[in-house]
């Protein structure tokens, strides 16, 4: 049930407080509250809430890792 | 050791001490399961699941509180879908809904806003269980309630917290040796919240994401440190040693820390939250929803969720209890130790 996904934040809906999340293609409606966030930024997102902004530097390093297992 | 194919070749061939790792949340029990980590592993290194998927240790009382809720003429359920098969004592709320019972099934608790606008001569209940993850996504729907002026949503809530269960596993039957700590709670609480019992009990806990390559590094980092009383965060994208400041002052505004009953290992003091006496109007009746009786007596699931048996060693595992017909909750989240098992064999 903590289960969280990332995505990147499209545009923001101040007035709602709810951004359009991007997860590789779909987009999802989340409510903004629990953190600071601002359009561009990789999110974590849990039950419809953004819960944490992503480290970019740590996000690159890990889709770094990823793609070279893929490579092997 | 940075190389994951040397990672992969060293967990592999591990001939040292046996060590038995508990992963506590159900999200990286299933994560393992999807990713074959087992069969990856030497065999002195052993998995076991803990505790950590709030549907498999909500107490039976909770599910019957919701029960009654969903049976008043005016009154409807709103719940994540997981929790709809998790037996009561008598009967889960899908059995419920044969008999009229008013449920109905979310993506996020703060879908109830919409619902309870739309029918304002109706009352609606959100059915808040969960983890540290969660509890800040219930602090957020009731500071939206309140300044939203939303006067028909109440939560009946049964959120618990890890450190103090980790404490009974620490000293339980189970002999573990490390825990893969749960990434996605420590998003909110930070790393720090495992200290005091990797210290006290000297286990390694390394803080994990979801994925195989994760998982890999974290089962790597605990074997190299086992006997060491550390924390380790493996998991820093999301997760910092302070966590969420914001989130964690949300929670302290509308939740003070009260005892929890769990499913399979009873009360355990200070190891839940209640919402604040101040903000009572919201709260559905979730204090005192302790008691808890098995559907089934033979049902194994409280020896399951403390790691002292796997799921094949339960009697009716496989055989009467499997995920269409649920015995016990561990069987019924996809998260549950018993249906993660079933699922893979």
């Amino acid at each position: 049930m903590c289960v969280a996904n990332t995505g990147k934040i499209l545009s923001i809906d101040s007035e709602k407080n709810t951004a359009s999340v991007d997860f590789r293609g779909s987009r999802v409606n989340a409510r903004m509250g629990l953190a600071d966030v601002k359009v561009g930024d990789r999110v974590l997102v849990h039950a419809g809430c953004i819960l944490q902004k992503v480290s970019d530097e740590q996000y690159e390093e890990w889709t770094a890792l990823a793609k070279e297992l893929e490579a092997d | 050791m940075n190389d994951l194919k040397n990672i992969i070749r060293y967990l592999k061939e591990y001939d040292g001490e046996d060590i038995r790792i508990m992963e506590i949340c159900g999200s990286h029990t299933g994560a393992i399961a999807k990713n074959g980590i087992e069969a990856m592993l030497s065999k002195k290194i052993h998995l076991i699941s803990g505790p950590g998927c709030p549907v498999c240790v909500t107490p039976s009382a909770y599910i019957d509180k919701l029960i009654e809720l969903s049976l008043e003429s005016d009154t409807t359920v709103v719940t994540f879908g997981d929790l709809l098969r998790v037996p009561g004592s008598r009967e889960s709320l899908r059995e419920a809904q044969g008999r009229g019972a008013r449920v109905k099934m979310v993506y996020s608790p703060m879908d109830i806003i919409g619902i309870a606008e739309a029918a304002p001569d109706q009352k609606f209940v959100f059915a808040a269980i969960g983890f540290e993850t969660t509890t800040p996504v219930y602090a957020l729907l009731l500071d939206t309630l309140i300044r939203e002026k939303v006067e028909n949503v109440r939560l009946l809530t049964a959120l618990k917290t890890m450190p103090e269960v980790v404490e009974i596993l620490c000293l339980g039957g189970a002999k573990i040796d490390a825990f893969i700590a749960p990434g996605h709670v420590c998003v909110v609480t930070g790393s720090r919240i495992f200290e005091p019992a990797a210290q006290k009990y000297k286990m390694p806990f390394v803080v994990s994401g979801f994925e195989g390559e994760d998982l890999l590094r974290t089962i790597y980092l605990l074997v190299e440190n086992k006997g060491e009383g550390k924390v380790i965060n493996n998991y820093p994208s999301v997760v910092s040693y302070e966590g969420n400041e914001t989130a964690q002052a949300l929670v302290n505004k509308y939740f003070i820390k009260s005892d929890a009953s769990w499913r399979g290992i009873g009360n355990v003091a200070g190891s839940g939250l209640l919402i604040k006496p101040e903000f009572s109007k919201y709260d559905a009746g979730s204090s005192g929803l302790e008691y808890d009786e098995k559907k089934n007596k033979a049902c194994s699931c409280d020896k399951v969720i403390m790691g002292l048996i796997s799921p094949e060693e339960c009697p009716l595992f496989g055989k009467v209890c499997n995920p269409g017909n649920p015995q016990g909750a561990c069987m019924v989240s996809p998260e549950g130790s018993c249906n993660t098992r079933f699922c893979i064999r």
